[in-house]
């Protein structure tokens, strides 16, 4: 299969899986991160269903295992800001 | 059965309702979630309709994972339209059956040599196996505590006709050599991201050339859906689904074991919590090994929980039990939470990998809840837990299934 950038993925998917729109994750600091990085390779539906059980350490775990074992172009400021949003609003100790 | 038409209708006059019950209508009326899911499977699942596939309830749009709802099971087979769908991968191409080319080779099979799939619907005997077909992860949803990943009710699974080719047939033509150890598939669909490992699974020799491992083309009498590995898959009976490759494109014997994450890092169970009889040796680490057989389990599809029933009058309680290709010898029913236990009618037996129904008639005799359970043992002994066998990736939930109703 073609491998294609990031950006023209984005700008692809958008169109293709509509449905997706309707997911609304929470709103606030470190989403726009969350939608750019971890929705360019699947829906944000993922984080939703493995809510609210993860504690900080899962979450971290989750995140660096998309960077390292599934080659997510994510540095570290981003992995940090997603980490801290995915605890916050879906962790074990966030709002349910 | 739910139609695209019923649910659009409900889900209509939800709207009409108001915004907090468009929710409910989509997510609580027409879909029963199992409580012990993860709070946020409430947000995320609910009906939805991929191209040729009646409602489902979906878990994840990209890559795709949705489940059969459970009265689905009501039936024998599973109907095609309402099988589960289950990929990890969100590049999902469309084969073109005329373009679509198997390959078939390795260094454990010298002869390299490519099949259309007319080619491999006339070149090789035909065979048909009915096998369920059932995610590792299965009702991961239900274990606790919760472990990350696809949070499974019930519903990823099915049982189906499958036919095809014989991989054995295939891989002799290939001249699979002495010392080839595993065969690794690999299919069509891919990552996005070039960083991500391909999708691509092995299994032992022994399995691969077991008369019942097949090439699949046809589920049910009807070409493989496009959700499902349109135009050919992997069937590998007794085993879980991980290892039944979809839109497969490559077949490799190889004489050293396949060394990707979706074998070494994924798909494991630790060593000896279950009691597995067919184990994948080449794979086995001191600590964990894949995933290979299914365990024995069952579920209950009449009475639906919440299900209004009358007391003194007949309830007819009914379902399936599955298992590794042992056979299933004994299905029990409990309706006092589990303090006694009866037996229930085994239906006529469709093959060992089968599903096989089984029911029972109970006779409520009190108003209020009435607990339903059911357990199921197979020809080797094995059984349904009372306890989890905690892993680390939720795999093999095979706790009884217990259905609640009213009796008035």
């Amino acid at each position: 299969m073609t491998k294609l950038s990031l950006a023209v993925l984005l700008l692809l998917a958008a169109p293709a899986f509509a449905d997706e729109q309707t997911i609304q994750l929470r709103d606030a600091p470190g989403r726009d991160v969350v939608l750019n990085s971890c929705g360019a390779c699947h829906s944000l539906d993922y984080i939703q269903i493995n809510a609210p059980f993860p504690d900080e350490k899962l979450w971290r775990a989750e995140v660096t295992k998309m960077i390292s074992v599934f080659g997510a172009p994510i540095d570290e400021a981003d992995a940090k800001t997603i980490t801290e949003y995915l605890v916050k609003n879906y962790g074990a100790q966030g709002p349910s | 059965m739910l139609t695209r038409r019923s649910f659009v209708a409900t889900a209509g006059t939800a709207l009409l309702a108001g915004p907090a019950i468009v929710k409910q209508g989509l997510a609580a009326d027409d879909l029963t979630l199992e409580p012990e899911l993860p709070g946020g499977v409430r947000d995320a699942a609910r009906l939805e309709t991929l191209p040729g596939k009646v409602p489902l309830v979906k878990l994840t749009y990209r890559p795709p994972n949705y489940e059969t709802p459970l009265h689905y099971f009501n039936e024998l087979y599973t109907p095609n339209e309402a099988f589960f769908v289950r990929y990890h991968l969100p590049d999902i191409p469309e084969v073109d059956a005329a373009k679509w080319r198997l390959g078939v080779g390795g260094e454990g099979a010298p002869n390299r040599y490519e099949l259309t799939l007319e080619a491999l619907k006339r070149d090789f005997t035909p065979v048909e196996v009915t096998a369920v077909c059932q995610c590792s992860g299965n009702r991961r949803g239900l274990v606790a505590p919760h472990v990350a990943g696809v949070e499974w009710g019930y519903g990823a699974m099915g049982n189906a006709r499958w036919k095809g080719a014989r991989l054995k047939d295939i891989l002799e033509r290939a001249g699979l050599a002495k010392d080839a150890v595993e065969v690794a598939f690999d299919g069509a669909d891919g990552p996005v991201v070039e960083k991500t490992p391909d999708f691509i699974k092995s299994i032992p020799v022994f399995k691969a050339i077991d008369p019942d491992t097949i090439v699949a083309y046809e589920m049910n009498g009807a070409p493989l859906p496009h959700w499902n590995g349109f135009p050919a898959r992997v069937v590998v009976p007794g085993w879980t689904a991980t290892y039944w490759v979809k839109h497969l494109t490559r077949i490799e014997a190889r004489t050293k074991p396949e060394e990707n994450f979706w074998m070494k890092g994924a798909y494991r169970i630790p060593n000896g919590k279950f009691p597995i009889v067919q184990r994948f040796l080449s794979q086995e680490t001191g600590v964990n090994t894949p995933i290979t057989e299914m365990v024995v389990n069952s579920v209950i599809t009449a009475p639906a929980a919440g299900d209004a029933v009358r007391a003194g009058e007949a309830l007819a309680v009914k379902g399936m039990a599955w298992d590794a290709g042992y056979g299933i010898t004994l299905v029990e029913v409990s309706t006092d939470a589990g303090q006694t236990w009866t037996r229930a009618s085994l239906g006529p037996d469709p093959g060992r990998y089968s599903f096989r129904p089984w029911s029972f008639s109970a006779k409520p005799d009190r108003s209020g809840p009435l607990t339903v359970m059911a357990r199921a043992m197979n020809a080797i002994g094995q059984t349904q837990t009372t306890a989890l066998i905690q892993n680390p990736a939720g795999y093999h939930h095979n706790l009884m299934h217990r259905v609640t109703v009213n009796v008035a």
